[in-house]
């Protein structure tokens, strides 16, 4: 019986498997054996050892969009959990009825082609005429050049990004709801303050989800790609003028092996990413078996 | 990597037609306009029964490797003459020598600074097509309100052009921009301005960078006071960003630009969409007066993995010959004349076929704007340059054009951003192909 149930659930989740070894893990193993290569996606490539992964080390730009992606990083992912979860407490206070419309209103920007948000970045963030430096200068503010200032272009793609936050806020929302109502009441009536009651009950209540985006943020941080070469990059920007301060891992990576044909040299640089990634998610993990509530636990 | 590869942007397969021939397929080229369709049409009148299936976007370099890489490469390629080089080096065009014997191209029909660019180690790897040119526009209303002329704008003598792009910028009351003087166009266009004042930067063969060049320094700090001088990069590069370059609101209609150096197409983009403006058009010129004109386009290609070589040969060779342009051409003039707007011509990298067209279609008596336009445009045009094919092309440029916008940004001194330049793109070019 056991064994039948094993096979019957092999089978279900065969159509998944056969994908991620052909999808997945085939290329996967092909990247590392070509991040030892010269391969340029052209010829026949020669065996270079550790070539690559030295010249990596030697390389400024490497070392340039590695701090650049890390800044951004830091900046963006607790800037879209904050704002997420604000958004989630004001969604979980109002009526079922309007809940839904705002709901629908805050997911409709996350399925918003990430190129037209890089377009837009530049409209609306434009330091001469873009709507969010003459709404700064409403109240006397004079703006940043957010598309030109290279001090000021991380954190506009950071408030941009902030406009697509509606996938977290569902999660943080599905979470709030499931936070049970009696907790609330009980510390109520113990006399929490709501300040009391958001750090003592909501936080170690939604911690799991809370973890849940932060370690997914923090790689979609570390893989981000699509606003920054579309605003700056991309073939409507062929003006010459990309700026270093928006110069991505990725963006430099799809530069080595699509515009410089280094296909080997990128394919080293994506297991250095791999690398990364996988380290910041094992510290994250780590810290979390402290501050993570899991009930049950 | 097959399967992937056949997605987007591909024309058609390798497999028979309903007439009984042949499927050629294309990338990299699409039906835009009636240019394109007519000599598409003729092109494929030459090779029939076979047939090029056309229908794909711009030159997309990830889809190229993808192709080739799976053995799935297209009949024919359509790409910036700028990267024939990097992929002819690779082994990934077929040298057109015998295409072009068997066929009996005629070589001297194409503007030589074309051939150039798709010519690497003496072998030509490309048919040339369009030739964009690069002129001095100047809007006439600020001129004239400014008590200005063209001659003022002259790039022959760099002091009197800051005095004049200073007299034409315009701040509102807040200090902020409301219109530029003049921009210099970097980094896009300072092989132009490099070469008009005496400095190639790049070798004739592709593999030498001359980036630290003492001429190019001074190019660069010329162009960068420029800039500084219409209220500095951020707000010189915002306010640029604001235009509706291709619109009804061009900043030539909206009087948000005074003068810049630009390519020749636009003068189409004011035939069609502000037809009214005082349109003024000069030649770049080096500083001794003497007219120069950066120019690039695209080029047809075979890679050597097309299953349709001959074919191909013959199609593209077709594509670009006078009598397929003059057709195409006639086709844009009556478009044009129905629509009751001026036809400024279509240039391109055919001798002939442009004797032809701006000697007996382009008909602008009467459109005095327009008609000195494009006289400054062919002016210029008997001066071209290009830079050189080169196995490192894309690294090249971005060598330079990183070190370019270092400066504007205030991040690096000319002089050091370019010693930096210079030495990234010299690594680059030691480092490509057939070294």
């Amino acid at each position: 019986m056991r064994r039948r149930e094993a096979i019957a659930a092999y089978g279900f989740i065969a159509p998944w498997i056969v994908g991620f070894v052909i999808f997945m893990a085939v290329p996967m193993i092909i990247s590392l054996v070509l991040s030892f290569t010269d391969y340029d996606g052209l010829r026949q490539s020669s065996f270079l050892g550790l070539d690559n992964y030295a010249t990596m080390l030697a390389d400024p730009r490497i070392r340039l969009s590695l701090l650049n992606t890390m800044i951004y990083a830091i900046m963006v992912v607790p800037a879209t959990m904050a704002v997420a979860l604000a958004l989630a407490m004001l969604l979980s206070n109002v009526g079922r009825r309007s809940a839904g419309f705002f709901r629908t209103v805050f997911y409709l920007p996350e399925i918003t082609p990430k190129v037209a948000i890089g377009v837009l970045f530049l409209l609306l963030l434009n330091g001469e005429v873009g709507v969010v430096d003459a709404a700064l200068g409403v109240f006397g503010i004079d703006g940043p050049g957010w598309t030109t200032d290279p001090a000021w272009i991380k954190p506009g793609l950071v408030l941009m990004n902030l406009w697509s936050v509606g996938g977290t806020v569902v999660i943080y929302l599905a979470a709030l709801q499931n936070v049970p109502t009696d907790l609330y009441e009980a510390a109520a009536i113990d006399g929490a303050s709501a300040w009391q009651r958001f750090r003592r009950i909501t936080l170690p209540m939604i911690s799991p989800a809370l973890f849940f985006t932060l370690i997914v943020q923090t790689i979609a941080a570390l893989q981000t790609f699509d606003e920054a070469y579309a605003a700056f990059y991309g073939p409507s920007t062929q003006t010459g003028t990309a700026t270093d301060a928006a110069l991505f891992y990725l963006i430099y990576l799809f530069q080595q092996a699509f515009q410089f044909l280094h296909l080997g040299y990128a394919s080293a640089m994506a297991w250095l990413l791999f690398v990364i990634i996988m380290v910041i998610t094992a510290v994250q993990v780590r810290v979390s078996r402290r501050l993570v509530h899991y009930e049950g636990n | 990597m097959a399967v992937l590869a056949g997605c987007g942007g591909v024309g058609g397969g390798s497999g028979q037609n309903p007439a009984g021939g042949a499927t050629l397929s294309t990338m990299g080229f699409g039906l835009v306009d009636e240019v394109a369709q007519v000599r598409v049409d003729l092109a494929n009148k030459a090779i029939a029964p076979d047939v090029v299936q056309v229908g794909g976007s711009t030159f997309d370099a990830q889809q190229f490797l993808s192709a080739v890489a799976s053995g799935t490469a297209p009949d024919l390629v359509f790409l910036d003459r700028q990267l024939v080089g990097t992929y002819a080096s690779r082994g990934t065009l077929m040298p057109l020598g015998d295409c072009i014997a068997r066929n009996g191209v005629d070589m001297s029909q194409y503007r030589d600074a074309a051939v150039q660019e798709v010519t690497l180690d003496r072998k030509v790897y490309g048919l040339p097509e369009f030739f964009n040119n690069r002129v001095v526009l100047m809007n006439g209303a600020a001129l004239q309100a400014a008590g200005m002329t063209s001659a003022d704008l002259s790039t022959k003598d760099w002091p009197a052009l800051a005095a004049a792009a200073a007299k034409l910028t315009r701040t509102t009351p807040d200090g902020k921009l409301a219109r530029i003087g003049f921009d210099p166009k970097i980094p896009e266009f300072l092989p132009l301005w490099a070469k008009a004042n005496g400095v190639d930067m790049i070798s004739a063969d592709g593999r030498t960078a001359n980036l630290d060049d003492p001429r190019l320094l001074e190019v660069l700090e010329f162009t960068l006071g420029l800039i500084q001088q219409q209220g500095g990069w951020g707000a010189f590069k915002a306010y640029r960003e604001s235009f509706d370059f291709f619109g009804k609101e061009n900043p030539l209609a909206t009087d948000k630009l005074a003068a810049w150096p630009m390519e020749d197409f636009y003068l189409n983009q004011v035939a069609n969409n502000s037809p009214q403006v005082q349109l003024l058009a000069a030649p770049f010129t080096d500083r001794r007066g003497a007219p120069i004109d950066l120019a690039t386009g695209s080029a047809w290609a075979i890679p050597t993995g097309s299953k349709h070589p001959e074919q191909a040969c013959t199609w593209i060779k077709t594509m670009s010959d006078a009598p397929t342009w003059i057709a195409a051409a006639q086709a844009r003039a009556e478009k044009r004349r129905a629509d009751g707007k001026a036809f400024t011509g279509i240039y391109t990298a055919n001798r002939k076929a442009d004797e032809k067209i701006f000697g007996e279609l382009v008909r602008l008596e009467g459109q005095p704007v327009f008609e000195s336009a494009v006289a400054a445009v062919l002016k210029a045009q008997d001066s071209a340059f290009t830079l050189p094919a080169s196995p490192a092309g894309a690294e090249f440029r971005t060598a330079w054009q990183s070190a370019v916008t270092r400066v504007l940004e205030g991040r690096q001194p000319p002089a050091a951003a370019l010693e930096q330049a210079q030495q990234e793109a010299q690594r680059a070019l030691d480092s490509a192909p057939g070294r």
